[in-house]
């Protein structure tokens, strides 16, 4: 299988999403840069974190405009898995991959530590190994991590049950509903603040989000063996 | 030349943690009448003569780029300048 | 060509406008004598950033000769953007670290930031990939709202340049004490790795090269910042403002990765960053390093304002700028790699043999300058030291054991001081886990970093325990180096080398000097003994408050190798059943210790003494005890003493606790802070092979029951729930800043 790390300039977790799925994974992987105009040779897309462009204006504005976000939105509507990752999440709802929007922390400070989360729904492409309702680590590392939608996507989210992850005893950001991602409808497109690619190998500290990638590996060979 | 200011609010029923924060700041300086603190940002865009449709165009830029309508609201001016 | 608002050479002269730009009487007539007639005002600016204490040491470098800069894996040793390593494999690790004191009291979440983005420049600059920061900061005793806002923007300005930039802040030091009220103390060090082959230096070689500007268009910011940073802060230095410099970090990031490619180019001869003194320093420095001359022509210059004059352009410190030198006919490869990156590459100049520093503007020489009189002839003031009365009264007073009433009571108050208290308020600000290589998180001894690929890893820390050094510059200097060396070995890792920056007052003052003097003795004995060179450092100088200076302040950043992933070790405790034992001596040495400033409220007396070779042989036995895989646990015993220590052993580690026995007196055992010390926890399967290579005692175990027993003389006198040491620790800071 392989994966696309989509490189925006001020990405920086795209050495750590492309060591997770070569060192730990053990599946392919390719740095792509973000005036790419063709995506077609990869399975699955990675958004990973930092702060594209800066993140002066707003976390992700200006990212969204890059010429790889049409492939991604693309690659999105064909079903192909899209993973973004605190800025990457940050950028699929600013291009209306996924609904809502963030703010700044409640808090008001940058916060890097590791999380508990809940797996609010393991019954999907992301989430196939984790059990129901299993409580993992997993770091978080942002500034702007309070998600944000209004009531009426708030009841769409939880009426399809794409709600993926929350946080456990604690809300470290004031995220609505405890929220730590959500998917879109169809459940091939995965926002989350968390980092699971930081949570792969012991030496770590917590190996807990090495199956979010497996489970999407998982997928994809059920898939294909169905078509073969 | 044209010189467009453009305010960018918060919703009013999005929360402004940064708002918050300075009310709080603000209260505790003994200024009791502050009842609330809305952060917004304000930006001045300097753009050429030749942009007819100034109004089509910075509703534009507004929407697609500077204000994130899921949470954000915006307003401009737009001045005559002359060109130093 | 004269500009209209710019005094000329005869006014410069006749109304001494050079002392207002730092420069003496004395220094403008070698200035002088070196042109052959009268310099303009250009020029002068030129000499006066190149000749401040910040860019030409003229104050320090007798003091820096007395370190020892070589050893067998020293590649290169201070003079360069930083020190250079050799760690096996071809590899090589660089760091350096630098002081943004001065623009951090006045704006201290951009002087902070900008701080962080010129270390890591330093390091980019010599061809490494920087794979982590540190931060050695000192702040008054946050007991009023100026200093609380000084203490979490300067945090908050480290965490929005690293975070950015993607590289993590894993590790440093804070203190907290009344000296540093008015004149808060912040050092960044950046650690990088590369290949042998890759290592660049900031020399211009080849006439007829080209001299190319990258990074970020220079504007009015910062200048005289250089100069600024060595004068003495006072109320008027409110009104500078202007002269700090606001950070660019996605700019740096850009930079950053544009530069580590270009460095791959063989069309790159070399590369500097724009710091202090920025686009004078890089040219005058390349060209003087390499004997050459350069010939810049400013109206190449990218800039971000209008009318902006020759003496602005040399002086301004915009940030995220690089200086290069190319190779004649190959600009296009360097300009082509910036492009990807959205960066402009501009040939503004090029290397010639004249060995002087020529400035063009509007078709005008407007300077001419030999380069080696910039960098090199810059005086050098031998200052007069005198032992100060304070020291020989210290000297003579006896070791008094402070009054204790309550042992467990003190030890939950020393808990909360916030010099020993948790910095994780701090530390969770920073991402200090980007790049996926921490393995040992900020809360430790020292913070490792592995080197992927390999089993290797680096520990790295900064040190230094200034109320000592206070009271004994020469043995507080040993103790801050050896603290350094104790906080790698513990974590397993080998010494290799140190990087320091000198926080002082004023040199002008005979018993500041003497303090300087001093605590260089102590850091270079230290340094011998314990076979780690210095590589590179800072030195800054005039940190005072209306008159009243810091306490010396040489922190000391160390980095040291790890030869297997499996060596790694933390000072929490492990396991239920594992023997506690203590390495060192117990001597009533409490001359500024964190129990005599909280019981008198000021520091007095003789420092801990410290034995180097003493010190030496337990590092050796500790590091040969964990390469062979018989140490759970190590911590070194430091502010606080014993009891602390015990502390942190539990505090991190979930649900255990410790039962410790010691004999002596007991506020001594449990509170002294004598140097060279030890805790660790053994295995009980270990024990006899342990007892074989280490001279420690054994003083307990630890328990499934997560309390912290001690009993002393068979008395017991802390008897405290592990949660409740936790609550005190951790809730300090956060509880002092609300």
């Amino acid at each position: 299988m392989k994966f696309a790390v989509i490189v925006f300039p001020g990405s920086n977790c795209d050495v750590d999403m492309y060591h997770a799925v070569i060192d730990e994974l053990g599946e392919e992987a390719e740095y792509v840069w973000h005036d790419e105009t063709n995506l077609d040779r990869f399975d699955a897309i990675l958004l990973p974190g930092g702060f594209s462009f800066g993140d002066y204006l707003r976390t992700g504005a200006i990212a969204r405009f890059s010429p790889v976000m049409n492939e991604v939105v693309k690659a999105a509507e064909l079903g192909k898995p899209v993973l973004g990752v605190c800025n990457g999440f940050q950028i699929l709802l600013e291009a209306g991959l996924l609904p809502g929007a963030m703010r700044r922390n409640d808090s008001l400070k940058f916060i890097c530590r590791p999380v508990l989360l809940e797996v609010k729904n393991s019954n999907t492409m992301f989430t196939n190994q984790y059990a129901p309702g299993e409580i993992i680590e997993i770091p978080i590392a942002h500034g702007e991590g309070n998600y944000y939608c209004d009531e009426t996507t708030l009841a769409k989210l939880k009426a399809n049950n794409q709600i993926v992850f929350t946080y456990h005893n604690e809300n470290p950001n004031g995220s609505i509903e405890n929220i730590a991602g959500i998917m879109n409808k169809q459940g091939n497109v995965l926002g989350m603040m968390p980092h699971p690619e930081r949570a792969v190998a012991n030496l770590l500290g917590s190996h807990d989000g090495l199956k979010l990638f497996q489970s999407i590996v998982n997928q994809w060979r059920e898939s294909h063996a169905i078509k073969a | 030349m044209y010189k467009v200011k453009v305010y960018v609010t918060l919703k009013e029923s999005v929360l402004d943690p940064q708002g918050t924060a300075v009310k709080k700041s603000l209260r505790m300086m003994g200024y009791d009448d502050v009842n609330d603190v809305r952060i917004g940002k304000y930006m001045e865009l300097t753009i050429g003569e030749t942009a007819d449709q100034l109004d089509a165009m910075i509703e534009e830029i507004c929407s697609k780029l500077l204000a994130n309508p899921v949470i954000e609201d915006y307003r401009y001016e737009i001045e005559e300048c002359v060109p130093q | 060509m004269q500009l209209k608002l710019e005094p000329s050479p005869e006014q410069i002269k006749a109304e001494k406008v050079y002392s207002q730009m730092g420069l003496t009487d004395e220094e403008f007539s070698r200035i002088e004598k070196i042109l052959g007639r009268l310099p303009n005002y250009t020029e002068v600016g030129l000499f006066s950033v190149m000749w401040s204490e910040h860019c030409s040491y003229k104050n320090s470098k007798p003091i820096l000769k007395k370190f020892p800069v070589t050893g067998p894996h020293v590649l290169q040793g201070p003079g360069e953007g930083a020190g250079v390593v050799d760690i096996g494999d071809n590899q090589a690790v660089v760091f350096k670290i630098e002081s943004h004191n001065h623009p951090s009291a006045i704006e201290p979440y951009q002087g902070a930031a900008t701080g962080v983005g010129g270390i890591i420049r330093d390091v980019f600059s010599m061809g490494a990939r920087p794979i982590a920061i540190l931060n050695s900061l000192r702040f008054g005793e946050l007991k009023n709202a100026r200093g609380k806002y000084l203490f979490e923007e300067v945090v908050a300005g480290i965490a929005g340049y690293g975070n950015c930039i993607g590289i993590p802040t894993v590790g440093g030091e804070i203190q907290f004490d009344a000296c540093y009220e008015g004149n808060p103390l912040v050092n960044a060090m950046c650690v990088g790795i590369l290949n042998h082959e890759d290592i660049k230096k900031g020399q211009a070689h080849g006439v007829g090269n080209t001299v190319m500007y990258v990074g970020a268009k220079t504007g009015r910011d910062g200048i005289h910042g250089a100069t600024f940073a060595s004068e003495e802060l006072t109320e008027a230095s409110e009104e500078k403002r202007p002269a700090v410099q606001v950070g660019d970090p996605f700019m740096e990031k850009l930079l950053l990765e544009a530069c580590l490619e270009v460095i791959k180019s063989d069309a790159l001869v070399g590369i500097q960053d724009m710091g202090a003194a920025g686009l004078t320093s890089s040219s005058a420095e390349m060209a003087s390093k390499a004997g050459s001359g350069i010939e810049m022509n400013l109206d190449l210059v990218p800039q971000r304002e209008t009318g902006m004059t020759p003496y602005e352009m040399m002086l301004s410190e915009s940030q995220e700028r690089m200086l290069l030198v190319v190779k004649n006919g190959r600009e296009q490869e360097i300009i082509d790699i910036f492009k990807r990156y959205g960066l402009e590459a501009v040939a503004i100049g090029r290397v010639t043999d004249d060995k002087m520093l020529r400035l063009l503007h509007h078709g005008e020489v407007v300077a001419e300058v030999p380069a080696d009189a910039l960098s090199e002839d810059a005086p050098v003031y031998y200052k007069p030291s005198i032992e100060p009365a304070y020291y020989r009264t210290f000297q003579k007073m006896e070791n008094r054991i402070p009054k204790v009433e309550n042992i467990e009571e003190t030890l939950l108050q020393l808990l909360q001081q916030p010099t020993i208290a948790s910095k994780e308020w701090v530390y969770n600000q920073y991402d200090y886990m980007v790049r996926t290589n921490t393995v040992v998180a900020p809360g430790s001894d020292a913070a490792v970093v592995r080197i992927r690929g390999t089993r290797k890893a680096l520990a790295m820390t900064t040190d230094c325990n200034s109320r000592y050094i206070y009271l004994d510059p020469e043995t507080g200097g040993k103790i801050a180096v050896s603290e350094a060396a104790r906080n790698i070995v513990c974590s397993g890792g080998e010494p290799l080398a140190i990087t320091d920056c000198l926080n002082f007052g004023s040199p002008e003052n005979p018993e500041i000097f003497w303090q300087l003097e001093k605590a260089a003795d102590g850091i270079s004995e230290a340094c011998r003994v314990l076979k780690t060179p210095v590589i590179s450092g800072n030195v800054s100088l005039y940190n005072e408050t209306n008159d009243t200076a810091i306490y010396p302040t040489p922190v000391i950043g160390m980095v040291g190798l790890i030869q297997d992933l499996d060596h790694i070790t933390t000072q929490q405790f492990k396991q239920p059943g594992d023997l506690i034992y203590l390495l060192g001596e117990t001597k009533p040495e409490f001359g500024g210790s964190e129990l005599q400033k909280l019981i008198y409220r000021e520091i007095f007396g003789k420092s801990p003494l410290l034995d180097l070779d003493v010190e030496a042989l337990y590092q050796e036995q500790i590091l040969t005890a964990i390469r062979a895989g018989l140490v759970a646990s190590c911590h070194d015993v430091s502010e606080g003493g014993v009891a602390v220590a015990l502390s942190e052993c539990i505090v991190g580690a979930d649900g255990i606790g410790a039962d410790v026995e010691l004999q002596g007196e007991a506020v001594t055992q449990l509170f002294s802070e004598s140097q060279s010390r030890f805790i660790l926890s053994v295995k009980e399967e270990n024990r006899e092979q342990f007892e074989r290579f280490v001279s420690a005692k054994l003083i307990g175990r630890v328990t499934a029951e997560p309390i912290l027993q001690i009993s002393v003389n068979n008395e017991t006198v802390v008897k405290v729930e592990a949660e409740k040491i936790k609550k005190a620790w951790k809730g300090a800071i956060p509880c002092l800043l609300n």
